[in-house]
């Protein structure tokens, strides 16, 4: 394979490589969590009014650990009570799949072409 | 290729990337120890708690083990490939060779925010400790906490650009203390020097399987959290004076330290704190083995896990910073990030400008979100390399089957590491899914994006032949 000779980068285009990058990193974290869709809320189904530990479902074990740690049953009522959702539709797990396979198999299939390339180059037809 | 000799003292290693000034081989299998179990260690200081919340008690000891033998997979690949392939960017260069520039690229950036939110996250947590000890010391009203995570992750920067034997000495010290730390509270609250204060029978009662065996599968998203990191043993390949000693005895002593300090730190916790406070890592118990010190009435012992918490904070958020500019600063000698990334200091001998640059985006993201979401991403990140590594294995063996070079270490039981590595990775990414599926999908639509940026864009920046700097023959099949 004939060699190959990457062009020389400019400063501004470095400049704008590194923006590109960092816009899209922050992007990916923030705008899940800007546009409130990132999950792990966990919701207090059904709360309980004037709770007791024993209404919290707390044994007086548990109760002592809660008292010694600076909580009554009002402050802990959130805390105790909030759960996750785990219900999913099949829809959105085979989505999910989909997208992590997709992303894997484009990579890998991206990767072998330039990888050829690499090899070709650095050993020829030598074996 | 046999000019290359990749434990020279004088240069870097990288063949036709190789500079006079390269990075300085001074660090032996006790600095690797430290390097990995000094990142991790914090994960039982801080975040595995999650996965109590996430399952129940009972759930977050099964995904610990599960999550031990997912890493214990990770290790044994990890030190074959790296002692073989001894240069820094760790993964990051290993799959350069093996798979391919993609791949590499994206390997990169896995190391890269994997180490950089678990610094954030490190920061987090110091500073909120910072707050509570305030409080303890009789401080009125609310600390802000701010500073304090600006002045963390600023200290340990400068720490990393003055030089890498300073900085890992440190590490080794302060993860000593932290380890110790964690026998001193199991020895002390579980009976066997004084009294003990166990109450597993008494605190699981009712709420044994909150949320049945689905809790149990998604307690694996944060039963990463007790080990994720020790792979970045393998960031120090070039500054190791022996590669092939060094880094297989030093990862698997580490992910071994681990396992015991992960189950001891479940039994400690679990055994004192109700499960709904020990599973709310953001209103709860932030700092689960402090706040477990605090209910064993003991300021001896208080005392000892604040600083025990603090040092593990500071060396994981040390080694992070260690391991995410040395896998940038790669990239950047690569041209898979722009050139200038690639400089080494001329008198400290590091990485000094990728060191720099990471520490507005540590701070970005310490400032400006919850301590849930940005384990999370860094999970994210170091679950998207674990699943990288049994197809880097697997192809490692096909390209160049072992009697073709000399590896410093080969790993039993070939592919049975690799294939349950790849089944514990699909059941993680289950477990994410439950609960945090948003964070999931923008991660790889990212991944995507970035990717196609860097094929369609980046790559012609590239030199072909010369990101090949192995001294190894032709790969079979090619």
């Amino acid at each position: 394979m004939a060699h190959y000779e990457p062009p020389k980068q400019g400063k501004a285009s470095q400049l704008f490589d590194v923006i590109v990058l960092v816009i899209l990193t922050v992007g990916a974290l923030f705008v899940p969590l800007w546009l409130g869709m990132a999950g792990a809320a966990k919701i207090v189904a059904e709360p309980v009014d004037s709770p007791t530990w024993e209404s919290l479902g707390q044994t007086a074990a548990q109760a002592a650990q809660y008292e010694a740690l600076g909580y009554d049953p009002a402050s802990a009522h959130d805390l105790i009570l909030a759960r996750f959702d785990y219900s999913f539709s099949a829809g959105a797990l085979i989505a999910m799949i989909v997208v992590i396979v997709l992303y894997y198999v484009l990579m890998l299939k991206f990767s072998e072409v330039e990888y050829r390339e690499v090899i070709a180059e650095k050993f020829g037809d030598r074996r | 290729m046999a000019d290359i000799d990749i434990t020279s003292q004088t240069m870097d290693g990288m063949g036709p990337h190789g500079t006079k000034v390269g990075l300085l081989r001074v660090l032996g299998p006790a600095h690797v120890w430290a390097l990995g179990v000094g990142i991790v260690l914090v994960g039982e200081y801080m975040g595995w708690n999650f996965a109590v919340g996430k399952g129940g008690a009972y759930a977050a000891l099964i995904a610990c083990w599960f999550a031990g033998i997912l890493y214990t997979c990770v290790a044994m690949i990890d030190s074959e490939v790296t002692s073989t392939v001894a240069a820094a960017g760790g993964q990051y260069t290993q799959a350069k060779h093996i798979v391919g520039p993609l791949m590499a690229f994206n390997v990169g950036l896995y190391l890269v925010f994997a180490y950089t939110m678990l610094e954030a996250a490190n920061a987090i947590t110091a500073g909120y400790l910072i707050s509570v000890v305030a409080g303890m010391t009789g401080y009125a009203g609310e600390l802000d906490q701010r500073p304090f995570i600006i002045l963390v992750i600023m200290f340990l920067a400068w720490l990393n650009y003055r030089g890498v034997l300073a900085t890992l000495t440190f590490n080794l010290v302060i993860t000593a203390i932290a380890f110790l730390a964690i026998l001193v509270l199991f020895l002390s609250t579980s009976g066997i020097l004084g009294g003990g204060i166990m109450q597993h029978t008494a605190l699981f009662e009712g709420h044994e399987m909150p949320y049945g065996w689905i809790g149990v599968l998604a307690a694996m998203h944060f039963g990463l959290w007790y080990y994720l990191g020790i792979e970045g043993t393998t960031q120090a390949a070039e500054e190791v004076r022996s590669p092939a000693r060094a880094l297989p005895f030093g990862t698997l002593a580490g992910i071994m330290t681990l396992l015991i300090a992960a189950t001891l730190t479940w039994y400690v916790c679990s055994g004192v704190l109700p499960w709904e406070f020990l599973g709310d890592g953001v209103n709860g118990s932030v700092a689960p083995l402090f706040d477990t010190a605090r209910l064993s009435g003991s300021n001896g012992l208080i005392w000892l896990l604040g600083f025990g918490t603090l040092f593990a904070t500071l060396a994981s958020a040390n080694g992070c910073i260690n391991d995410a500019s040395r896998a940038w600063f790669a990239m950047g000698r690569d041209k898979y990030l722009p050139g200038w990334f690639g400089a080494v200091h001329p008198r400290y001998r590091t990485p000094y400008r990728s060191i720099i640059f990471l520490v507005p985006i540590a701070l970005i993201f310490a400032l400006g979100a919850p301590l849930d979401q940005v384990i999370t991403f860094s999970i994210l990140s170091g679950l998207l390399e674990y699943t990288f590594m049994p197809l880097n294995i697997i192809m490692f063996r096909r390209k160049w089957p072992l009697n073709s070079i000399k590896r410093g270490y080969e790993h039993p039981f070939h592919p049975l590491p690799a294939v349950t590595l790849l089944a514990l990775c699909a059941l993680t990414f289950f477990a994410v899914f439950l609960g945090y599926g948003t964070q999931l999908v923008a991660m790889i639509g990212f991944y995507i994006v970035v990717s196609l940026w860097f094929h369609f864009w980046r790559y012609r920046f590239v030199n072909r032949g010369a990101q090949f700097t192995m001294p190894w023959p032709k790969p079979q099949g090619y």
